[in-house]
């Protein structure tokens, strides 16, 4: 028994040394001087620690900061878009009765298992026809709602207690009113977890922006960065403190709501 | 009377769902029915747009185009050993932290930091390690093992975005497993106690088995994720799925006929539709090798 939890602690504290060496490595490097990259040193240490590296893509790439902006925009409008739309379709769907219900219900679900490739080219077009390539509203309205939080939102409301509801519709409170001023505040929770993960979807997405933007003072980060790297091909010092300016929002945002993190994956786990 | 209530709440539904109703019209099944029309079509989108009915032209061609089949061979290698190895790797880490030891939040952080970082970084992290002169092949020297050009040297390019994406993606996996693992009744491995079985025993016929139907959420998931390959790829390749091809995913390979080159756009919705149904045949397929299994 002794042996089995020496070998578990050992497997975790060896993958824990897997996980972190990668982002430690990263951290370090964006320390080094440009020397000390070329040199192929491999001290976690920095021989000459400095910050010139954070001050020179601040300084000499303009764009950076703007790039920064237009992820924030994007990522933070789309987030609280999808909040609301989607809250309101997964609470018709669970709560009203009309016709046409079961149709857009099944569409919704059929939605979740087409892959992104299949429309990706039509909606090009269309966003090409409406002149919005190359716009925030272009990378915003297409991405404002998720039929996976759709779907959620829906299985969330239909285990809401309905006494609340009928006790707001005797105060004279209409449907919609009683959804945005009783039910939705109410359903912070389950909205908490779709924030982040929305958040994060946007914030991270690489292939949207790809095929949506092409001028470089709307690129969002992680186009960013990728047009960085080929202007900095050998600069691995830019490129790391680069990466990392791009990684801490995520990071304070997870310190922040760990636990819905976790409660949010569980529920996506069919449970 | 009863039926204006119900004309009322129908409005009040139609309202309420009137924003989802026209992204999914405008943006998903306005471009499914599009998509099908491009599929049949050579585009010219330079000048004004022209679109010639070419028939099954575009769906035949797949067969012909050799990088279409290198893109496949690749997607097939990568999908095969990826999401295997992923999946034995979640639930060896959920089972080894839900053994009740010390810290447990602790390394639940720590592993769940590549699923936040985003692919774009983590690309730019792997890239930097891999290089000629960088860590990882400093780590093999030191343990003796033999060195690689893993961005230049197209038999181990491939690997090199295998190894990461195992990396990134057992992690968020692990939590699936583990809020599952939170679930088994105490009184299963108690019973089997009783019967004289050891841990690896209770791991191999309580843990597992109970386990099963979120196995198949995991790998169902796993397949429709590695399938789709393209950030790491694109970023890894410069968008070219070299050296000599050997990142060139399906989906990287539809871009570059979408995007880079003129008058494919037409043969690039064809080749998206043919991978939408691998795709869904390999969910398909995993379903229903899980729900035999399930019988006994």
């Amino acid at each position: 028994m002794r042996f089995g939890k020496a070998l578990l602690y050992t497997i975790l504290v060896l993958y824990a040394i897997v996980t972190m060496i990668p982002f430690l490595w990263a951290l370090s490097s964006s320390f080094k001087t440009l020397e000390e990259i070329v040199s192929g040193s491999i001290s976690f240490i920095p021989k000459d620690f400095t910050l010139d590296n954070y001050k020179q893509i601040f300084i000499e790439q303009e764009l950076f900061p703007r790039w920064f902006m237009n992820s924030v925009i994007i990522a933070v409008t789309v987030t609280m878009l999808n909040l609301i739309f989607n809250s309101m379709a997964g609470y018709a769907l669970a709560r009203l009765q009309f016709r046409g219900k079961q149709t857009i219900f099944m569409i919704i679900l059929a939605v979740l298992m087409i892959p992104a490739q299949v429309t990706m080219i039509p909606n090009y077009l269309i966003l090409k026809q409406l002149g919005w390539l190359n716009s925030y509203q272009g990378m915003i309205v297409p991405a404002m709602i998720n039929a996976t939080f759709i779907f959620m939102m829906r299985q969330f409301f239909i285990n809401f207690p309905k006494e609340l509801e009928e006790a707001a519709a005797l105060d004279g409170l209409s449907r919609i009113g009683t959804f945005f001023r009783i039910v939705l505040p109410l359903a912070r929770p389950a909205l908490a977890a779709q924030a982040i993960f929305v958040f994060m979807g946007s914030w991270n997405d690489f292939m949207r922006p790809l095929i949506i933007l092409s001028d470089p003072q709307l690129f969002t980060l992680p186009l960013g960065l990728n047009s960085f790297k080929g202007q900095y091909i050998s600069y691995w010092n830019y490129i790391m403190a680069a990466s990392m300016v791009f990684t801490m929002p995520v990071l304070v945002i997870y310190a922040f709501f760990n636990r819905y993190f976790i409660k949010g994956i569980s529920f996506t786990g069919g449970k | 009377m009863f039926r204006r209530q119900r004309w009322k709440e129908a409005g009040t539904a139609y309202t309420l769902l009137s924003p989802t109703l026209f992204v999914l019209l405008l943006f998903v099944i306005g471009p499914i029915l599009f998509a099908i029309y491009l599929s049949f079509h050579k585009v010219q989108l330079l000048g004004t747009a022209s679109f010639q009915f070419v028939g099954f032209d575009n769906f035949t061609r797949i067969l012909d185009d050799t990088r279409a089949k290198i893109a496949l061979w690749n997607t097939a290698k990568y999908v095969a050993i990826v999401v295997p190895t992923q999946t034995m790797l979640a639930l060896v880490l959920a089972a080894t932290l839900n053994a009740g030891l010390k810290g447990e939040k602790f390394f639940r952080i720590v592993y769940f930091l590549p699923t936040l970082t985003s692919s774009a970084v983590l690309t730019l992290i792997f890239m930097w390690m891999y290089n000629q002169n960088g860590l990882v092949n400093h780590v093999l020297k030191f343990l003796g093992l033999p060195t690689y050009n893993w961005l230049g040297d197209p038999s181990v390019a491939l690997n090199a975005i295998m190894i990461m994406n195992i990396w990134s993606t057992a992690p968020f996996f692990m939590v699936i497993y583990l809020a599952a693992l939170q679930d088994i009744p105490d009184s299963l491995y108690e019973a089997a106690e009783l019967d004289g079985a050891n841990a690896w025993h209770k791991f191999w016929y309580v843990t597992v088995p109970y386990l099963k139907p979120v196995t198949s959420f995991v790998i169902i998931m796993g397949l429709i994720g590695t399938f789709q390959l393209f950030d790491q790829s694109y970023i890894f390749s410069g968008g070219s799925g070299g050296p000599n091809n050997a990142t060139l995913t399906v989906v990287l390979l539809i871009y570059q006929y979408a995007f880079k080159s003129l008058g494919t756009m037409g043969y690039a919705a064809a080749l998206a539709f043919a991978l939408a149904i691998v795709i869904l045949l390999a969910t398909w397929l995993q379903r229903k090798f899980s729900k035999e299994e399930s019988l006994y």
